[in-house]
């Protein structure tokens, strides 16, 4: 179920290609307006592209002779605001796809309900969606896209409506009905191109500038979208503990899990380069992070001065630069509180 | 309730909108100090004014169902579509809002009349129209549609269409897309639609008077029989056109009722 899609919309200035391999997720980013909504638009149909192809599956979407109206596509849109119909229950919302497939109304219940306990929203099913909080209507809106069994599955900007206590869940979610789908996410969250997206297409002013494995993207960002957004120091490993992980290079980092790790699984540590501090040699006490190594390259900022450590980076000011005497090839450590750190599941 | 602070309007702008209100308000009051009031079950319950009335009510009814049945998809098309000629079409459906009644109903007996465009090919089939209670019917209908129309195209065209894309995109068909999402979503715009077309049908007059005539049972409606009393009757007149104001009453706060979403 791979996705080969190029198209050019005139009145929106815009001229993307784009690809996503068989159950790979792409994570679409970009500023306001650069054209990421739009691009969603035309692959769901929903605005014509003056020129360009589409073919999921094989099955040419459009083209200068194939048009394929949005209701035979198969392809599920989840928007940035859920959209439940108003009058319908929260599980007749979610059996609406499959009512409209064909299935009768216990079968389509049936589904719906599935659906809901797959997004952990099975306790809301008889509830009006006014009665639900942004975040909860975010969740039945996926369960409705996924209840079409769509071929492919866009999402704008999912986790824009929940709120921040919220987001971890839903993004554990995403993580668990987003495996081995064929999927585009607009997001403008690193963090949740990190954890969502196998690779990520940088839009500017309706054009692909940029496209990669997503971390490879924010560690070495080649357009200034991404540049803009990214810095942050990532490191994957695995978790030993609630809220521990070992990277692959055996060093152990602690901090603040999202939600409580569990020991075995992928995980991800996530630190500001502000919050690393440097030092020539291991300081005094126990700081639970530290990172050996040479240093790789010494390059002022606006107000700091990056020190890169391999992949890591760490911002300090040009006094602390002058005072610690180092230099590019040097050995330093890098030292980070566990407060500071982030940890996802991963 | 919305309270959202709004600015001071410049105070003289009361003056001239008081002024327009009582204009509206001081004749009804006057009617109102003419009612014969001992009288006036009597007067209401007349062999005549019942005879109307039920007319009324009857031919207002189904001109209503016809306004639905046609306005309707009309207001679709207008509000959902684009093709050429849309503003024609618009235009033209706007028609006989504007045009005096007298006018459509002369455009309609040249029509359907007997010596009409259409008349003399359903005369051949044994259908009369002009001076029956289907010609009060047409009559109604085509002044009274607009109303429906421009309300549902209006209702149509603010609340936008995004709900009928995701209902698109999860696989609905065009006819299951208005079926379960369009026409739910704007009812109270068709029911208030509806009662200001029923209102319109209901004080109609010039169209059916001169399309249908003044036959007794058979289009003499409720304002025609109001009409012809005000010579013979004052006081059943009044009585009389007491009722329809009465109704008119009726049909704004349920008009008023229904437009307001749920």
């Amino acid at each position: 179920m791979s996705l080969t899609f190029r198209a050019a919309v005139k009145d929106r200035d815009l001229d993307v290609s784009l690809e996503v391999p068989h159950g790979r997720t792409l994570g679409l980013i970009g500023a306001n307006g650069s054209g990421k909504s739009s691009v969603l638009a035309v692959l769901a149909g929903l605005v014509r592209a003056d020129s360009g192809t589409a073919v999921l599956d094989g099955e040419e979407l459009f083209s200068a002779r194939v048009w394929v109206p949005p209701h035979r596509r198969r392809i599920g849109l989840l928007a940035q605001d859920s959209l439940l119909f108003p009058r319908m229950s929260v599980v007749d919302n979610v059996a609406f796809g499959p009512r409209s497939q064909g299935l009768s109304r216990p079968a389509a219940r049936a589904v719906a309900q599935h659906w809901l306990i797959e997004v952990d929203a099975a306790d809301l099913a008889d509830r009006k969606p006014s009665e639900l909080s942004g975040g909860q209507q975010q969740r039945v809106a996926l369960a409705r896209a996924l209840a079409t069994q769509p071929h492919l599955l866009l999402l704008d900007e999912p986790l824009s409506a929940t709120d921040v206590g919220m987001a971890a869940m839903m993004r554990q979610t995403l993580r668990r009905v987003l495996a081995g789908r064929t999927a585009v996410i607009v997001t403008h969250h690193v963090l949740d191109a990190v954890l969502l997206c196998d690779r990520v297409a940088v839009l500017e002013a309706g054009r692909v500038v940029e496209t990669g494995r997503t971390e490879e993207v924010f560690r070495r960002p080649r357009s200034d979208f991404a540049a803009s957004i990214s810095g942050l120091n990532m490191v994957r490993g695995v978790a030993t503990g609630p809220d521990s992980l070992v990277a692959t290079d055996g060093t152990v980092i602690h901090g603040e899990p999202d939600m409580a790790l569990t020991p075995g699984d992928p995980a991800l540590a996530v630190f500001r380069p502000e919050a690393v501090s440097v030092h020539r040699s291991a300081p005094g006490g126990s700081p639970r992070n530290q990172f050996l190594g040479p240093v790789t390259s010494i390059e002022p900022q606006a107000h700091l001065v990056r020190i890169q450590v391999g992949d890591l980076g760490a911002d300090i000011t040009a006094d602390s630069v002058a005072r610690l005497a180092i230099d590019v090839g040097e050995s330093v450590v890098l030292v980070i509180k566990a407060a500071e750190v982030s940890l996802y599941h991963g | 309730m919305n309270r959202t602070p709004r600015l001071d309007v410049p105070s003289w702008i009361f003056v001239p909108a008081a002024a327009g209100s009582l204009f509206i308000v001081l004749p009804l009051l006057a009617m109102l100090t003419r009612v014969d009031w001992a009288d006036l079950p009597a007067l209401i319950t007349s062999p005549g004014a019942r005879t109307a009335l039920l007319l009324s009510l009857k031919t207002s009814t189904i001109a209503t169902l016809l306004c639905l049945v046609f306005g309707v998809p009309m207001a679709i098309i207008l509000g959902r579509s684009t093709f050429r000629g849309q503003d024609v079409m618009r235009s033209v459906v706007l028609l006989p809002l504007v045009l005096p009644p007298v006018v459509a109903g002369i455009a309609l007996l040249y029509t359907f009349g007997r010596r009409g465009l259409l008349g003399g090919s359903l005369e051949a089939f044994g259908i009369q129209i002009a001076f029956s209670t289907t010609a009060v019917i047409m009559a109604q209908t085509f002044v009274a549609m607009p109303f429906l129309v421009v309300s549902l195209e209006g209702a149509l065209r603010s609340s936008g269409q995004r709900y009928e894309e995701v209902a698109a995109t999860l696989g609905a068909r065009p006819t299951t897309v208005l079926r379960r999402v369009t026409l739910p979503m704007v009812l109270p715009a068709v029911a208030s639609g509806a009662v200001l077309s029923f209102a319109r049908a209901l004080g109609e007059f010039g169209a059916t008077i001169t399309f249908a005539g003044s036959l007794q049972g058979t289009t003499r409606t409720l304002p025609l029989e109001i009409y012809l009393q005000r010579e013979v009757d004052p006081d059943s007149a009044i009585a009389l056109s007491m009722v329809l104001v009465v109704v008119a009453a009726l049909v704004i706060s349920l008009a008023r009722r229904t437009a307001r979403p749920a």
